[in-house]
């Protein structure tokens, strides 16, 4: 009747988190695992979409201004430059952001240089997915 | 010092002299050795790659705003300069790709073994020699 072997312990759950993390809802470095979960789904979503980035690159070497146009009017390859925008600009601010925190030690200039990164980063992406926006449509 | 961290890292030197303890992981007595290349690598590679999506968004950018624009960029792409910029940056591309996935296996909990960490770490190498020589091989074909 009862599945649960009697010799263990009672039933446990496993969760990422330490048990003062889970008490002040933060994980060790003062954040959740988020941050981790984030960098890792992106990561996944970056392997076959830079596979079709670097085939897109050699489809286009050389190409003239129409051939970009006529390559990013075809809805699928908008579709896939954008999802790559998203992933890989998602993924450099979470990697850069780690990187910064490890050698940036003083609070106000680990602060400011987020701060500059992540807002540079911002503003690639969008104009990224405005132009393949506006050559696509 | 600052806080309880602080005083932990705080020691004293052979003189009785008080000092900062050196921080792990202590890179003054550690032996060069392939895990901690590769890993380091793999951190120089991703920035070097955050610094190539400024050409990314050079190049589609170009491309939106018109004719003038985009051939300025294809002719700086298409330099001695530019092409030698590019093949670091495909190879970095490559060596992030082939090691992301060996990260991927350790997230999963495979590949901590020793001898296979070497062997895979070896494979990275070959595989981002083998990527980027077959991009540029195609890539002077195709151009």
């Amino acid at each position: 009747m009862d599945s649960l072997d009697h010799k263990s312990a009672a039933p446990t759950i496993h969760v990422m988190r330490s048990q003062l993390g889970r008490v002040r809802g933060l994980g060790a470095a003062g954040t959740g695992v988020g941050h981790w979960w984030a960098q890792r789904v992106t990561a996944i979503s970056l392997l076959p979409l830079s596979l079709y980035f670097v085939a897109s690159v050699l489809i286009l070497s050389g190409a003239s201004r129409a051939g970009m146009v006529a390559y990013m009017a075809e809805p699928w390859n908008a579709v896939l430059f954008l999802l790559l925008i998203f992933a890989l600009f998602y993924h450099l601010s979470l990697g850069l952001q780690v990187v910064v925190e490890d050698y940036v030690h003083k609070e106000s200039s680990k602060l400011a240089t987020l701060l500059v990164l992540k807002g540079l980063i911002i503003f690639c992406a969008l104009a990224c997915a405005v132009s393949v926006l506006k050559l696509a449509l | 010092m600052k806080d309880a961290r602080d005083a932990l890292m705080v020691g004293r030197n052979t003189d009785g002299k008080l000092v900062n303890r050196p921080l792990s992981p202590h890179l003054q007595v550690y032996k060069p050795q392939i895990s901690s290349a590769l890993s380091i690598f793999h951190r120089i590679t991703g920035c070097a790659l955050g610094a190539g999506t400024l050409l990314l968004t050079l190049w589609l950018v170009s491309a939106a705003s018109g004719e003038g624009a985009f051939s300025v960029v294809q002719a700086l792409l298409a330099s001695w300069i530019g092409i030698l910029i590019l093949i670091g940056f495909t190879a970095a591309l490559f060596y992030h790709f082939c090691n992301g996935i060996r990260h991927l296996a350790w997230d999963a909990g495979k590949g901590y073994e020793l001898p296979v960490m070497h062997r895979t770490g070896i494979l990275v190498l070959a595989a981002t020699a083998v990527l980027t020589v077959g991009f540029w091989v195609i890539g002077f074909l195709v151009w």
